[in-house]
């Protein structure tokens, strides 16, 4: 199996797929929810179903729920329903579950989550910061243990595979939380476990194979030698993934599903990019 | 001799950490988070006045404040903590309506008695204290109040001035009575604010005694999760973890055979001391803390797939099991090491950058990382030893190698 000579065509996959991902967030924007831009979210459970309406036409008087969205609840075996508004003030957020529950006796808070514009900002500077930092201490770590453009193939490979999670979120317009961003950097973890285990094959071939094999040659053997170790460890981390998007609560499916698609790419690009950027790297410089 | 005298002390060091791991769990539990056990999250800012600027001493005497206020509504296990120059947060557990005890946490609460111009007769320094309880003529619910020496006398001078007149008492902007002033006040009186319960009036009561913040303070973000969520969400994480769990097990025993099977128990050990861990540290679950729980455990099969796939490179190539084993572990040591020390670091930056519950999710998934190099390392280096010399193990099927006697 030469996986490495094939490498334009892995290289042209991943470009089609980031360009479609790219032009899905320039264009249509990532659809950021109540975490970074601030708003209200409220979510009610009632003992009869209560329609979208019926919660409307009970609020509209407030002028709270103003281009609110209210849709019903998302938790299975529920009559519930949830309201996104502006940001509002505990009194606002009081007003709203009492004349709630004058309609409805039964009504019960399942959640209310207000967020100020400041704290979303925040979040989003912290998110890139914690990126930021997480990024030059594993470039250090990898530059010392082996060598500098490992590291820097490390971290282009992770950047791939957090930009095609942040395309596909684009493309199916899924709301982007906090627990999207720990999603995010546990998928950076991934992504750089799964590169490391690779390259530390190569790091270990070229001692033992240096006069006897290309380097092309030697990072292939690598490649298909731990084949079986990439395809069962992503293998079995991806049915957890999917056990819990199936099985767990529904506040946890996006952060689930983030998981899914990096983790996906990750080991997609641990097989077919890292190794393949290293070969392409080393032909630069035997070319000069 | 001494050989086997050595694994059998490390066999009863490995019981002795699982009975540990299983007292720690047992005995001090796992604290769940807000969005599993339902409670509250609130986070105040204060903002400056023109009269006062925001110190290291105004947000002394307001985080006091809150927490005299919070103490006084009989919530216990409240959580208050400075954040920042200029935040508060206030963490509660689950109540009955949250909003409404936010309300009067985040009140400046000044409380004043003004005459029909408008103009401040009296501030609420000259109460002692104030006591919610039933007054007027239908028994309704009020604020029963009690002055100091000098307010008694102040406020004695205030009612003969005014008597005959009205006196508005406000708390902050808002006018909880206007009554006619019938006699001279001295020593104690009662407002009644138009109370729909005595729980109402026993919080205007609470910050009536707790005193005015210094300056403002503004609720910037609050997370309220219900009981009934949370239950929702822990019952249904778990039966998803053990589903994934067993999922994970049975891909293990038929890709493996054998050591597959070992790898599945060797996790469900790693499961109970990782929850010994949590325990003994006092780390608090989230619903993102159960999902760092459960990337950790990919990674202990992880850790345990690439010794497994070593020892059969190794087989491979002709060694003995004991010689393979030897070196398959040796070898997968550096990279198990590599991959995950990175993964910490992630984990470390993560915990120090944010907040709530994405830090639940870096420090679970940090501390299970951890657990799971000790568990490849010495766990299933023990458990493995311990079944080299049997067929179990020496068959062509263990590891999944075909072919091989």
């Amino acid at each position: 199996m030469n996986i490495l000579g094939k490498r334009k065509i892995w290289y042209t996959i991943s470009l089609v797929i980031l360009i479609i991902g790219l032009l899905f967030i320039s264009f249509k924007g990532m659809n950021f929810g109540l975490d970074f831009r601030g708003g209200t979210l409220l979510e009610f459970k009632f003992d009869q179903e209560v329609s979208n309406e019926e919660v409307r036409t009970l609020l509209a008087d407030t002028g709270l729920i103003e281009g609110a969205k209210v849709q019903q609840t998302a938790e299975e075996g529920i009559n519930g329903v949830l309201i996104r508004t502006k940001e509002l003030s505990p009194e606002q957020i009081t007003e709203i579950q009492d004349i709630l529950s004058q309609a409805y006796p039964s009504t019960e808070v399942l959640r209310t989550d207000m967020v100020g514009p400041l704290i979303g900002q925040e979040l989003r500077v912290k998110a890139l910061l914690a990126l930021l930092f997480a990024s030059i201490a594993i470039i250090i770590y990898i530059s010392i243990r082996f060598e500098f453009r490992f590291a820097v193939v490390a971290i282009l490979t992770l950047l791939h595979d957090v930009f095609i999670t942040l395309g596909v979120f684009a493309v199916i317009g899924r709301e982007i939380n906090t627990a999207f961003v720990a999603a995010l950097l546990t998928i950076i973890g991934y992504s750089i476990n799964d590169t490391i285990v690779i390259f530390d094959r190569i790091r270990e071939n070229m001692k033992y194979y240096q006069r006897k094999m290309s380097f092309v040659e030697l990072a292939n053997k690598a490649v298909i030698d731990t084949l079986p170790r990439s395809i069962n460890t992503s293998i079995t981390t991806l049915i957890t993934i999917l056990a819990v998007y199936f099985f767990g609560g529904a506040s946890i499916k996006t952060f689930m599903l983030a998981l899914f698609v990096g983790m996906f790419a990750g080991t997609y690009s641990s097989i077919f990019i890292a190794s393949p950027l290293l070969v392409t790297w080393q032909d630069k410089i035997s070319v000069k | 001799m001494r050989y086997k005298q050595k694994r059998i002390l490390k066999l009863v060091f490995i019981v002795a950490i699982i009975l540990f791991s299983y007292f720690l769990y047992h005995f001090y539990g796992i604290n769940l988070g807000l969005d599993l056990e339902g409670g509250s999250h609130i986070v105040l800012q204060a903002e400056p006045t023109e009269q006062r600027e925001i110190s290291d001493e105004v947000m002394k005497v307001i985080s006091n404040i809150i927490e005299r206020r919070v103490n006084q509504m009989g919530l216990a296990e409240a959580l208050i903590q400075r954040e920042g120059r200029d935040r508060v947060i206030v963490g509660l557990p689950a109540v009955d309506n949250p909003n409404e005890a936010i309300k009067t946490i985040g009140r400046t609460a000044v409380l004043t008695f003004r005459n029909a111009q408008g103009d401040v007769l009296m501030t609420g320094d000259a109460i002692k204290s104030a006591k919610a309880g039933y007054g007027g003529a239908f028994r309704e619910p009020v604020v029963n109040f009690e002055l100091t020496p000098d307010g008694s006398k102040k406020f004695e001078a205030i009612t003969r001035q005014y008597l005959g007149q009205h006196i508005a008492i406000y708390l902050d902007d808002e006018e909880l009575m206007n009554p006619v002033v019938n006699e001279v006040i001295r020593g104690s009186g009662s407002i009644s604010g138009n109370y729909k319960s005595v729980e109402e009036a026993q919080n205007d009561a609470v910050l009536i005694t707790e005193g005015a913040l210094p300056v403002p303070v503004k609720v910037v973000q609050s997370r309220i999760v219900g009981p009934t969520l949370g239950k929702i969400s822990i019952q249904k994480s778990i039966t998803a973890g053990l589903f994934g769990l067993l999922l994970v097990g049975i891909y293990m025993l038929i890709y493996y055979r054998f050591p597959g099977l070992l790898a599945a128990v060797i996790l469900a050990i790693y499961g109970l001391i990782l929850l010994g861990t949590l325990a003994g540290l006092g780390a608090t679950l989230t619903l993102p803390g159960i999902a760092g729980l459960i990337l950790s455990i990919g990674m202990a099969v992880d850790a345990n797939i690439i010794i497994f796939e070593r020892i059969k490179d190794e087989r491979r190539s002709g060694k003995t099991l004991k010689a393979s084993i030897d070196a398959g572990f040796k070898r997968a040591y550096t990279t198990i090491i590599d991959a995950n020390v990175t993964t910490i670091i992630t984990a470390l930056i993560l915990a120090y950058f944010t907040s709530g519950t994405v830090r639940g999710f870096a420090v679970t998934l940090g501390i299970g990382v951890i657990v799971s190099m000790f568990t490849a390392f010495f766990v299933t280096r023990n458990v493995i030893d311990l079944f080299a010399d049997t067929k179990l193990l020496n068959s062509g099927a263990a590891f999944g190698l075909k072919g091989r006697k």
